[in-house]
């Protein structure tokens, strides 16, 4: 019983009128809680925890690196479930929630790719390595690229919200398999020991390797983070739904004259 | 299904453009690489596999957006949609079309550029192996694309910009196993990886394809 009438809960978003009037409500929290739990996390992260003892000043990139990475996976996560509501159950606010989403994730991406970057000069001494996980990355790059591209080509927003739909599931299926055939390529151009020290720094096996010195700061960041990313797609929601309405009435307008 | 196949290959031998230009931009993109990098034979014959199954994906690449857009601009792709054969044939069929105008050719070149880049001997028939079972999903996916962007005045651009991430997995596991053969490696796990990718992509894209195709026709 209180299943079925939760799922109908959700389902009320549907309705963009609801929608709008509960986002609204809710929006100044997400804002107000996001940037307090960034500012605490950053700032306990940067100038109040120790330096690590192999890496120096380095490993406080940590803070924005993997909040970062893990919201670009999660985000196309997201638009895949949002892109099937859309063609399972025909809500346009899905389909604009994943057009809307977007865009953050692939600021997210670029963020992980950049801090990543800064971070590895030191460490490994370069810039840019084709290890598995970044070179995955880069190929979500593109996949986002592909996907926000589809959307703006399209004029008309159902056409377009379906193509992108599908796009957005058969380029997760490929998305997945890239990351199987970006590991086993590198394994096959050379073996082991690079991997062994890239997989201790990074991601991963944050959990065992990151000390809890590091550790709970980290976890106020990707809390700050996903606040942040979630009233950024509302807000963006939002936007979308204003800007088809005022559609709608141009062009009601125009039949009207 | 058979007539719609003769005619695309029909269409894509006499119309022209089409079944040369493929082939011939294989070839330029081979030419230029040992401009680009070097006469030397060593280096030439260690990056010979990848750089040919990279020119064999652009040029792949290339013929994509005729595939539907011609059919697509007279209207008989209309027709086809509305003919008692599912529009998944209708897609499937395309993509089978595609394949023997471009991707056999290319499959039959291969070795003549292997020579220009001093493939070592061992890899020729790994190249044509790969080449030959990698090739059917590159026009599979390439028709998904095509599908996608069917509707779309610029779509030359988009579509390479869709397609190209979706070739990865292909293109790794396809230069992989001509990579080894060259070297006298085990081909096994890549080539195994390569046939699952096709016959998985053959099996489900087509599904994809017609479904983005009706959205467009809609």
């Amino acid at each position: 019983m209180t299943f079925s009438t939760k799922a109908n809960a959700l389902w009320e978003y549907a309705n963009p009128k609801k929608f709008l009037a509960t986002t609204e409500r809710v929006l100044p929290f997400f804002w107000a809680s996001a940037a307090a739990c960034l500012a605490v996390g950053l700032i306990w992260g940067f100038f109040f925890t120790p330096d690590d003892y192999r890496q120096g000043a380095t490993v406080k990139i940590i803070y924005l690196h993997v909040p970062a990475a893990l919201l670009a996976i999660n985000a196309w996560f997201m638009m895949l479930l949002t892109s099937l509501i859309w063609l399972i159950r025909r809500h346009h606010v899905s389909a604009l929630a994943a057009r809307a989403a977007a865009p953050v994730g692939v600021v997210m991406t670029l963020i992980a790719l950049a801090t990543g970057a800064i971070w590895g000069q030191p460490m490994w001494g370069t810039w840019w390595a084709w290890d598995p996980r970044l070179t995955s990355f880069l190929i979500l790059f593109l996949f986002y690229l592909g996907y926000i591209a589809l959307w703006e080509a399209i004029e008309n927003p159902d056409t377009a919200a379906d193509l992108t739909s599908v796009l957005c599931l058969v380029g997760s299926v490929f998305a997945i398999l890239s990351r199987y055939a970006v590991n086993f390529w590198n394994q096959g151009l050379h073996q082991g020991a690079s991997v062994m020290r890239i997989e201790a720094v990074t991601g991963g096996d944050t959990q065992e390797k990151v000390s809890n010195v590091f550790f709970y700061p980290l976890l106020v960041c990707i809390v700050g983070f996903v606040l942040l990313f979630v009233a950024l797609v509302l807000y963006r929601t939002g936007t979308e739904i204003r800007a088809r309405r005022i559609r709608a009435l141009l062009a009601r307008e125009r039949v009207g004259a | 299904m058979i007539a719609l196949l003769l005619r695309d290959l029909k269409l894509a031998f006499r119309a022209g453009g089409g079944f040369g230009l493929g082939l011939a931009f294989f070839l330029i993109v081979t030419v230029m690489v040992p401009f680009s990098v070097g006469p030397q034979s060593a280096l030439l014959s260690t990056i010979a596999p990848g750089v040919l199954w990279l020119g064999a994906l652009l040029a792949c690449l290339l013929s994509l957006d005729r595939l539907l857009a011609l059919d697509w601009e007279d209207g008989s792709l209309d027709l086809l949609a509305t003919a008692p054969l599912p529009l998944e044939a209708v897609v499937t069929i395309k993509a089978l079309a595609h394949w023997i105008t471009t991707g056999l050719p290319l499959v039959l070149a291969a070795p003549v550029l292997g020579v220009l880049l001093n493939l070592p001997v061992a890899g020729f028939s790994w190249l044509v192996v790969s080449l030959l079972v990698g090739t059917p999903a590159l026009s599979v996916i390439g028709t998904f694309g095509a599908a996608l962007t069917v509707g779309l005045k610029r779509g030359g651009l988009l579509l390479s910009l869709l397609v190209l991430p979706l070739y990865v997995p292909t293109l790794i596991f396809g230069a992989e196993a001509a990579r080894r053969g060259a070297v006298g490696m085990d081909t096994g796990t890549p080539m195994l990886m390569l046939a699952g990718i096709t016959a998985a992509t053959v099996a489900l894209l087509p599904f994809a394809s017609a479904a983005v195709l009706r959205v467009n026709l809609r």
